[in-house]
């Protein structure tokens, strides 16, 4: 199954680039939808950043997660690059993991 | 559109130079991915082949975040996120299809490598013209395939050998990434709306909706904002 994923979400991942690549220019360049598929990651990170702090299947939690994630906005805030931020939540969560 | 003017050597290593220590610093990250991707049940090589296949680090997110797949229901989940977080790749490639004027093979390979930052370093180099462009875009594209790759098994056999992910943190480095990857998209008025509400949603639907439904949810609040908003950006 996690075969089947990998390979089905690659090969639509593939098929939207060269769409992009080969398709009419007219079918694309309507600004409604450049506008939708640029806010489209800004929906659906939000959506993951939400899901993966605060969810376990189907409840809502409050664990170290969300201290990581709180670090998180506090290096970003700061400016940090990426893997900075990435690293400052793992420890976070690690640090209140071995607590 | 520039016309097909020489490129200086001078030019030509400085672009070389941006767009190789642009690949090597995004190609870091593909170590988190590796290892997000071990904690989610992926094996290393399951993780290599999401870089190599779908090379497009927000929608390898999306399919690792849903957590271990271990239904249809959840593969659909990770199948459709990933999809939705293509489409601006759509976009990429719809500019870049000038430029480049690629037929067949090449076009192919091109659609493989247009991401964020081969659009991004090639469209930087617009006032230099077209060789320009072209340089900046196959540079970066397949300097950040080279590193994003390698670092991808370097995560994902690091975090194989660690073990138990959670008490590594792990599991707060999922959605920090997702965070770092939203950060620089926050800009305006509109983003932070359309970021806000599909939160809310996901809060809202999250203890009643099957698995995953939330998150996708979420692409009506993008939808729904930029089919009416025209300005305000």
């Amino acid at each position: 199954m996690i075969w089947a994923t990998v390979l089905i979400s690659s090969a639509g991942c593939f098929l939207l680039k060269y769409a992009g690549m080969a398709m009419p220019e007219a079918w694309l360049s309507s600004p409604r939808v450049q506008r939708i598929a640029n806010l489209m990651p800004v929906a659906l990170l939000s959506a993951l950043v939400i899901a993966q702090t605060f969810g376990v299947g189907h409840t809502l939690t409050l664990d170290a997660r969300a201290a990581g994630v709180a670090v998180a906005i506090v290096v970003l805030l700061l400016r940090a690059p990426f893997p900075v931020v990435v690293v400052a939540a793992a420890v976070t969560s690690a640090l209140l993991h071995r607590l | 559109m520039n016309q097909e003017v020489e490129l200086p050597d001078n030019e030509r290593r400085r672009i070389t130079r941006d767009g190789v220590s642009l690949a090597f610093t995004v190609g870091l990250y593909g170590t988190a991915f590796g290892a997000a991707a071990s904690s989610s049940g992926l094996s290393p090589w399951q993780a290599l082949a999401l870089s190599a296949l779908l090379f497009s680090g927000a929608s390898q997110f999306a399919v690792v975040g849903v957590g271990v797949i271990t239904s249809w229901s959840l593969a659909v989940t990770a199948i459709t996120g990933a999809l939705l977080l293509g489409t601006r790749n759509a976009l990429y490639g719809l500019r870049m299809a000038p430029i480049l004027q690629l037929r067949g093979i090449k076009r192919a390979v091109a659609a493989q490598i247009t991401i964020d930052e081969s659009t991004g370093v090639a469209i930087s180099q617009e006032h230099l013209g077209l060789p320009a462009m072209r340089h900046g875009f196959w540079v970066t594209g397949l300097g950040v395939y080279l590193f994003w790759n390698s670092f991808t098994l370097l995560g994902a056999l690091g975090a194989d050998a660690l073990g138990d992910p959670a008490q590594f943190g792990l599991d707060a480095a999922v959605p920090a990434a997702f965070l770092g990857l939203l950060w620089p998209r926050l800009k305006g008025r509109t983003p932070w709306a359309v970021g806000m509400a599909a939160a809310i949603t996901v809060l809202i639907l999250l203890p009643h909706a099957p698995v995953g439904v939330p998150v996708i949810t979420s692409a009506l609040a993008a939808v729904v904002a930029g089919w009416k908003n025209g300005g305000g950006k």
